[in-house]
């Protein structure tokens, strides 16, 4: 076997959306990093919808960005239509969305990647782990070639073991027209690692040329666009327009009579599917009652005629397909350009893995994205960027990176991940976080840009905008707090309908009224006005909400108590007096980093978590 | 979901440190930094003069906010190290009854004490190095037994009728959250339509069922801010009497002739445990005088806003032409007939058109008020009986959850008041569900989740 003569630091497996920001993140904070991927022509290839964002989703992209990752600027360079979610509703649920425009998309990322120094892109498809003594040293290509580096980063996607169904039949494949890696998984379990599968789906792609769209409900993007980076000043790119079609009685009757050439319903899939994602033909089966479901249809790019009808994913064979598209207003003489299908795929416990996404067999080894059991483009670049970091820090020898569920989405999802078991692909929802009001799009850079700025992912431009971001909410604050309105100054109790004010009230005072707002309080006090919309929007829902955040911050202050008591990583629990067999075994599998996280694992009471903490004192002193 | 406070050495907390045998005395233990000024907000020794001396008893009162006396009690702080827990202690010793000891629980609460978990004193003597190393394995093991007894007396507590409530309304809320969750997650997905009526009907339902069974535990507003009774009857029945004589001591004007008393006057005191605000009023009848008239107003006034009414008949009486007058006003309220001056004659017209509980009880004996003062408490709180220590806890435990429920709820009626957006509900009906989690043990997430994906067709 040969042996490539470079020696690489950190070697990320797979250029999808995990092993970009992986990459990207460890060549920047200066280690040399090899990105290793089945075909170069598919990096950052959307497998699925065409879309970034979403609630819970656009978050994970606000974070990634803050922390100095790419998602963020690429889906701004190539997005095709923008549209805030929850407009009505309060900050914290916000959320943006963005159509992309598929190739640009990832032919962007792969000119960025291109564009790092420290960062080599290479064709191959990685069959091997190579592991001395428990610990990784490189990998081994399809083609005989070894490449050796001190840490790598698994980001394999959908592609272990990768089985496509179509109708009942079934052939290998990690995607659509792209080969399945085979080898990998055999490794991982022979290290020891527990392997498992899941299925997830994608529908048809259709030709535009074939839709009447003048049938269908169109859906234009917002006006005024609100970009997801930080860095992004403004929207460049031509912006088109989506549209809504419905299935219909009809179209269900179609699927219904065909169940039985469903893999699913045939059982032939053995992988367990997203619930939050449904195949069409799980939707008829099991909402019997509605009689129609909506799609919407979006465009895949700017130019190039294929459109991708959300909510439609289906493993049925493709001639029940075209059928019941063709049942459906406005797709009458439809032609479909690509099938749908399902898929099923390895993917590794990530209860093996640390906080760092480290697993813990082998040292060295990280896994990131969908081989961990999540899914979606977001979900994997977070990984990825935490994952790309660690690898990197590793190298370094400099402390792990971890971030609590208090401080972000991405906290959130490992600290999942890594306690919770997988029972069907883990997506991000607002919901799973405890402190949803505190994890926001709009403060994500309060959040985590210092964090990126100590770890070398925050270039200077971005560490001054954020600066000079920080100096103006400060300032704007001082300003609300120390101004004030008597019932003299007639203009400003004119201006803002104030009534009779029996003593002068601050401006703080006036914004914490419902009906006033931060921009009406610019007419009575122009200084306002020099302050940059970001800045002020920060300063306005300190105000506004200052009753809600402060009870999550009572609420964060409560999970430090047991948060911030490191559990050691020599630990016995074999030694700890009159814990259960069960509460024993659980813990010594997760091997929790942090007394709180060790209360999340299913099955620790809090009683063992006293005893715990009588022990550390024992112990170590803690 | 980490709404519930986890063990630590941080905040400061309260509980009973001795089974409260009825008629014993029981000791309630506070250990933390706010242990004195706990104690002094509410404490007033009788004789010595403030500084208190540390680990010296004390005797005095002990009053609720509004100046009711909750208990007498012996009482003395320690400061620390030379303590059990080695953090500033104090101990209250109180009479035994369980009304008195929860009363106290309930008092420091408010303040801003936390119930101790099992165990959690002697875990803080651990923590705070009091213990030697070798007792750690005791330590353990005690914390494990009686979390594990206390759950287990816990289920035993919640008897099928109760626990098929507390589970029907955790149900409602789940359903709620369920749908507010769906909402703000999904605002892409055709769900049903954002319908804030049906979610406070739903809100208001839970509140008012969450209201029954802390009623029906007997505290409450009971205990928090004591029971108001107000004694009715015709002039010169002997109100006043009666309302001296329950008190122990000479509070209101007592003369021979009618019309005496012209305003309310309210006392407090505690009766078998339960604090209760005795409420005098002007004799009710057909009056012309100004003075009395008002004071007939106000007596009928506060009549719909009393926790129980004592009806006091003159067993002596020559008509029974002002009863029906009386008996209309009190139609279907909460009314115990009592007959005053049973020392003088023995037989009263005891006619009792509302099918009320009657007494018969003289104030200059003393006769019958026994059973009037027992009949009360019973009345206000339920029976009670005894109960062991273990019990008492995880009541109170369930208690405290469903206040923090109530809470909670009530603010997510707030936020729905005025139009918040729905993530701020989000919070509150969380919140809500995490203090009933506290009883039944269920976690939110994954429900909430499951829920979503059961009830609504997503999927993009
Ligand atoms: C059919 C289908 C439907 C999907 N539907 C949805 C959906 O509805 N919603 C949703 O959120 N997500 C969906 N996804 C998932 C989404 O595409 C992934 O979650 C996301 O792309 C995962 O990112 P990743 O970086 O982990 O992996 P991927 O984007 O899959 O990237 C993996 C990369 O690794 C490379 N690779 C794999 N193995 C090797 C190897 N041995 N050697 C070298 N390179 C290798 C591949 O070439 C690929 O470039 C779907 C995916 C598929 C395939
Ligand atoms: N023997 C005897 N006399 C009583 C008893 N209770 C009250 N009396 C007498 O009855 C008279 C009226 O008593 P009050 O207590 O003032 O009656 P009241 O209902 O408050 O009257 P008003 O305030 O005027 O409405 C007084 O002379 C009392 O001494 C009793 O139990 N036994
Ligand atoms: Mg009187």
């Amino acid at each position: 076997m040969g042996g490539y003569d470079k020696d690489y630091q950190v070697i990320v497996v797979g250029a999808g959306h995990a092993g970009c920001e992986a990459a990207l993140a460890s060549a920047r904070m200066g280690c040399s990093t090899l990105l290793l991927t089945i075909g170069l022509d598919t990096v950052a290839q959307m497998s699925c919808n065409p879309s970034i964002g979403g609630l819970a989703k656009g978050h994970l992209v606000h974070e990634i960005d803050a922390l100095g990752g790419e998602m963020g600027l690429n889906i701004d360079a190539t997005g095709i239509q923008f549209r805030r979610l929850n407009t009505r509703k309060g900050p914290a649920v916000r959320a943006a969305r963005a159509q992309a425009d598929r190739m640009a998309y990832s032919a962007r990322m792969k000119n960025v990647i291109e564009a790092e120094p420290l960062l080599d892109l290479k064709q191959g498809l990685v069959e091997e782990l190579l592991v001395e003594k428990g610990r990784i040293v490189g990998v081994k290509i399809r083609e005989g070639l070894a490449f050796y580096g001190k840490t790598v980063v698994l980001t394999t996607g959908t592609f272990m073991r990768g089985l496509i169904h179509v109708g009942l039949n079934h052939f290998a494949g990690g995607r659509a027209g792209e080969p399945s890696a085979e080898g990998i998984s055999g490794s991982l379990s022979a290290l020891g690692l527990r392997v498992g599968r899941l299925k997830t789906g994608t529908p048809a792609r259709l030709s535009a040329r074939s839709i009447d769209f003048s049938k269908l409900e169109k859906q234009p993007g917002d006006k005024l666009i609100k970009p997801f980076s930080f860095m992004t000043e403004k929207i460049t790119r031509k912006q088109v327009d989506c549209y809504i079609a419905e299935t219909n009685e009809m179209t269900h009757q179609i699927i219904r009579n065909n169940l039985n050439k469903s893999p699913l319903f045939a059982g032939v899939i053995e992988g367990i599917g997203p619930r939050y994602c449904p195949s069409i033909e799980d939707k008829v089966v099991r909402f019997p009652d509605k009689k129609s479901h909506q799609s919407f249809l979006e465009p895949e790019g700017i130019v190039g005629s294929e459109m991708y009808p959300s909510g439609l994913s289906t493993s049925l064979p493709p001639d029940v397909q075209l059928a019941y598209f063709r049942s459906m207003v406005g797709f009458e003489r439809v032609e479909i350009m690509r099938p749908g299908y399902a898929i099923e795929y390895d993917f590794v416990e990530p209860l093996q893995l640390k906080a760092t996404l480290e697993t813990r067999v082998v040292a060295g080894l990280f896994h990131a994205g969908q081989i961990n059991g999540t899914s979606g483009y977001e979900e994997a670049a977070g990984q990825g960027i935490l994952a790309g970091i660690n690898a990197a820090r590793q190298c370094q020898d400099r402390e792990p990176v971890i971030i609590g569920r208090d401080e972000g989405y991405l906290g959130v999802m490992v600290d999942d991940l890594i306690t919770q078991p997988t029972t069907d692909p883990y997506r991000m929802f607002t919901s799973r976080s405890e402190y949803r009001l505190l994890l926001r799009e709009d403060n994500a850079d309060q959040r985590l840009t210092e964090l990126g700025r100590e770890v070398g992912l925050v270039s200077d431009v971005r560490w001054k905008m954020f600066q000079e971001k920080q100096e103006q909410v400060d300032a704007a604050t001082q300003i609300l707090k120390t101004k004030s309105v008597t019932s003299a100054d007639r203009t400003a109790v004119n201006l803002l309908n104030l009534g009779e004010l029996k003593s002068g009230l601050s401006l703080e005072s006036l914004l914490r009224r419902p009906e006033l707002s931060l921009k009406q309080l610019e007419d009575i006090c122009p200084e306002l006005g020099a302050f940059s919309p970001q800045a002020l929007e920060q300063v306005e829902i300190a105000v506004k909400y200052e009753g809600y955040i402060k009870r999550q911050l009572e609420q964060v202050e409560r999970y430090r108590l047991q948060e911030d008591i490191n559990m050691p990583g020599d630990i016995d629990y074999d030694e700890i007096p009159s814990l259960s067999t069960e509460v024993r075994e659980k813990l010594k599998k997760t091997l929790p980093i942090s007394l709180g996280q060790a209360g999340r694992i299913q099955g620790v009471t809090p009683a063992a978590i006293a005893v715990i903490q009588i022990y550390l004192r024992k112990k170590h002193h803690v | 979901m980490p709404l519930v406070v986890p063990m630590n050495t941080v905040d400061t907390i309260i509980a009973p440190a001795t089974p409260p045998g009825e008629g014993g005395v029981a000791i309630v233990r506070i250990s933390g930094a706010d242990a004195l000024s706990a104690l002094l907000c509410y404490f007033t020794p009788t004789t010595t003069v403030l500084p208190l001396e540390s680990h010296r008893l004390y005797y005095g009162l002990l009053r609720d906010p509004s100046g009711c006396v909750i208990d007498e009690v012996m009482a003395v702080h320690m400061l620390a190290p030379h303590t059990y827990t080695r953090e500033d202690v104090v101990e209250i010793q109180c009479h035994g009854g369980h009304q008195v000891v929860k009363s106290i629980l309930d008092l420091y609460r408010a303040y801003g004490l936390r119930l101790a978990g099992p165990g959690e004193f002697t875990f803080r003597a651990y923590m705070n190095g009091r213990l030697d190393l070798s007792q750690a394995e005791a330590v353990a093991s005690l914390i494990h037994s009686k979390t594990d007894s206390s759950r287990r007396l816990a289920l035993a507590q919640i008897d099928g009728a109760l626990s098929r409530e507390i589970y029907s309304f955790t149900a409602i809320l789940k359903q709620v959250l369920i749908l507010v969750e769906a909402w703000i997650d999904f605002p892409e997905e055709d769900l049903p339509a954002e319908d804030v009526e049906e979610i406070s009907t739903s809100i208001t339902q839970a509140i008012s069922k969450i209201q029954i069974i802390t009623g029906s535990y007997g505290f409450g507003r009971v205990l928090t801010e004591g029971a108001s009774i107000l004694l009715i009857g015709q002039p010169n029945a002997g109100k006043s009497s009666l309302l001296n004589a329950l008190l122990g001591e000479e509070r209101a004007i007592v003369t021979a002739i009618p019309g005496t008393t012209r305003d309310l006057l309210e006392e407090g005191l505690v009766i078998n445990g339960v604090p209760v605000r005795l409420i005098d009023t002007a004799g009710l009848c057909e009056s012309v005088d100004p003075v009395e008239v008002e004071g007939i107003r106000r007596a009928e006034k506060s009549l719909s806003q009393t926790d129980l009414v004592l009806w006091v008949v003159d067993a002596n009486r020559e008509s029974t032409a002002g009863d029906d007058y009386i008996y209309s006003r009190l139609s279907s309220l909460p009314t115990f007939q009592v007959f005053t001056k049973i020392d003088i004659c023995g037989d009263p017209d005891s006619s009792n058109p509302g099918n009320f509980p009657q007494y018969r009880v003289s104030s200059k004996t003393g006769d019958g008020l026994e059973g009037l003062r027992d009949a009360i408490s019973d009345f206000l709180v339920g029976g009670g009986g005894a109960l062991t220590e273990s019990v008492m806890l995880t009541e109170q435990r369930h208690y405290e959850a469903l206040l923090l429920c109530l809470g909670s709820l009530e603010r997510a009626s707030g936020s729905l008041a005025v139009d918040a957006s729905l993530e701020f509900l989000a919070l509150d009906l969380r919140e809500a569900l995490g203090s009933l989690g506290q009883i039944s043990g269920e976690t939110v997430t994954e429900d909430i989740l499951d829920g979503i994906f059961s009830g609504f067709c997503i999927g993009k």
